[in-house]
């Protein structure tokens, strides 16, 4: 008893069991089996490789630095980041989230008229971890934390598609395809700000905009960029403006066999930061590598008329420029974000300073930008993911508090639907604990379905 | 001959995995076996990692320096993919 009890404590093991099942539902052959669901083990352990990595090789440096820099809590938006330091405590909370998330998902596709079943598999995976961490604030532990967790990560992977899809059909023009992922009410919000330019504007693509840039669309190229500028400003006012020479912590940062100069140490800390995501990566893609294919198998079986919510990159060919005039104007909007927190902090209160990363600007921003570009063209586009880069970086600022054991971290959860989510979950928590929340899951899971009992359907014109 | 075929995407995380889906199924209705496909981001797209390259149209950048590639105008339309596909395979 004691070994079965290890043995699904053990998260590693764990996720690979989920593997093995979704796999044996399948049919597969042995073989295919016995890969998938070695390759699931070493993908967590890979995944705890890059973590311990990251943080060791930057990201409390970058935290200490920053800190004496600038006196102030400074937060790099990095799923990746955040997830793998979240995944430290709530690595088992976490496996059982997203395996019965999963098939929350089937059941409201099913049942509910939200009928999208979610295939972005990292971000359920993300997701899962941080309903762990809010939900543990509210007391919920054990099998409560697991379906409590469970039902809201269903919900969320049919309500993130369903507020896109309006859009998402202008984009793609057939409507059989849906839009998964979490940033679906910034997209949301972004197409809004659009409609006021309906009509007003041409599209982005009767304009001649520069390609060049789109190899940030490299992730390793452009969080080492991003992270090296970021480690460069930071160290630069932390030696050179406030003297960190004559403070022990900063000084021993520079100091080994012999000594570093601070710029190369700099540098070589961004790109371990890019280096730390990149492996990150790698084990994440094993992970769900056997665990989506295993999940749209069975879902098709099970809703076969239900549509495939897909990863944000599948818009965007339909609109090149939006994707690259998104992303520069979201990643201003956060620029601009960060100095109204920095004043924010200096004049009223304590916020934490999220700093413009560019992986949130880029997907995000890009997808963004398509959203408001097929609502109100040009103008639109510039707009709403403008005001999106706005919204994603107090989002995170707002949610930080409410993170439990995360609220310190020097990394946070970047795409919109995990700081909304995370706002609602969090404050909930705050009023209902226990059992409470528990049944406030569950009846947030049941809303859609009793709704579709009870409401009309609408008349097919 | 394809041996290996490697889709790619930006963090090679959620898109590039539904293609290699689909050139799995496209290769089984094709008849087409012994050939492994994988999924990755950009930064592994390079000479020697497959023997054949998919991405999709914006994408198509990183990948001219590639010998060979299939550039998916949709990359979920799962017709256009067997096309290209069948192609690819027959080459020689």
């Amino acid at each position: 008893m004691d070994f079965i009890i290890n043995i699904l404590s053990t998260p590693a093991i764990l996720v690979g069991f989920i593997s093995l099942f979704g796999l044996l539902l399948q049919k597969k052959p042995a073989e295919d089996v016995v890969k998938g669901t070695v390759k699931t083990i070493v993908g967590f352990l890979v995944l705890t490789a890059g973590s311990s990595f990251l943080q060791t090789g930057s990201l409390n440096d970058f935290g200490t630095i920053f800190n004496y820099a600038f006196n102030m809590q400074g937060v790099v938006p990095n799923n990746e980041a955040i997830v793998s330091l979240g995944l430290k405590e709530f690595a088992q909370d976490t496996a059982y989230i997203m395996c019965l998330g999963m098939i929350a998902n089937i059941v409201l596709a099913r049942f509910s008229r939200l009928n999208y079943i979610f295939l972005t598999g990292h971000h359920t995976l993300y997701m899962a971890c941080m309903i762990a961490v809010i939900l543990n604030v509210g007391n919920l532990s054990g099998p409560l934390l697991w379906i409590g967790g469970g039902l809201m990560l269903g919900l969320i992977m049919v309500i993130s598609p369903a507020l896109c899809q309006p859009t998402m059909e202008k984009i793609t023009g057939t409507s059989e395809l849906g839009f998964g992922h979490f940033g679906g009410s910034g997209y949301w919000f972004s197409a809004q700000i659009g409609k006021l330019f309906k009509g007003k504007s041409k599209s982005t693509e009767e304009v001649n905009f520069p390609q060049r840039i789109s190899f940030l669309r490299d992730t390793t190229v452009a969080i080492g960029l991003t992270m090296v500028i970021f480690f460069i400003i930071v160290t630069f006012v932390a030696v050179v403006v406030r003297d960190g020479m004559s403070d022990p912590t900063i000084a021993a940062f520079f100091q080994g066999e012999t000594n570093t100069h601070w710029l190369v140490w700099a540098i070589t800390k961004g790109f371990s930061f890019s280096g730390g995501v990149y492996i990150i990566l790698s084990g994440v893609r094993l992970i769900i590598g056997e665990i989506v294919p295993a999940f749209r198998g069975i879902a098709e079986k099970l809703v076969p008329n239900a549509k495939p919510a897909i990863d944000c990159p599948v818009i965007f060919p339909y609109a090149p420029n939006a994707v690259l005039i998104g992303f520069l104007t979201s990643f201003v909007g956060g620029i601009l974000g960060l100095f109204i927190l920095g004043a924010i902090n200096k004049a009223l209160i304590p916020v934490a300073l999220i700093l413009p990363g560019v992986i949130p600007h880029f997907f995000c921003g890009a997808s963004a930008g398509v959203f408001a570009n097929a609502e109100g063209g040009l103008k639109g586009c510039l707009a709403g993911s403008f005001l999106h880069g706005l919204l994603i970086t107090f989002l995170p600022a707002i949610c930080m508090p409410v993170m439990g054991s995360l609220n310190f971290a020097n990394c946070t959860f970047s795409d919109a639907d995990f700081s909304i989510l995370g706002i609602i979950l969090g404050n909930i928590t705050k009023f209902i604990k226990d059992g409470g929340l528990f049944g406030v899951c569950i009846v947030l899971f049941l809303l859609p379905i009793i709704f579709n009992i009870v409401a009309p359907k609408k008349q097919v014109q | 001959m394809v041996h290996s075929i490697m889709c790619c995407c930006g963090s090679g995380l959620g898109s590039s995995m539904l293609v290699r889906m689909n050139v799995e199924k496209a290769l089984k209705k094709l008849g087409a076996s012994g050939i492994s496909v994988s999924h990755s981001s950009l930064s592994d797209a390079a000479e020697g990692a497959a023997d054949l390259f998919v991405v999709g149209k914006d994408l198509a950048n990183f990948v001219k320096e590639l010998p060979r590639v299939i550039i998916l105008d949709n990359i979920m339309d799962k017709a256009e993919l067997e096309t290209k596909l069948k192609a690819e395979i027959e080459k020689e």
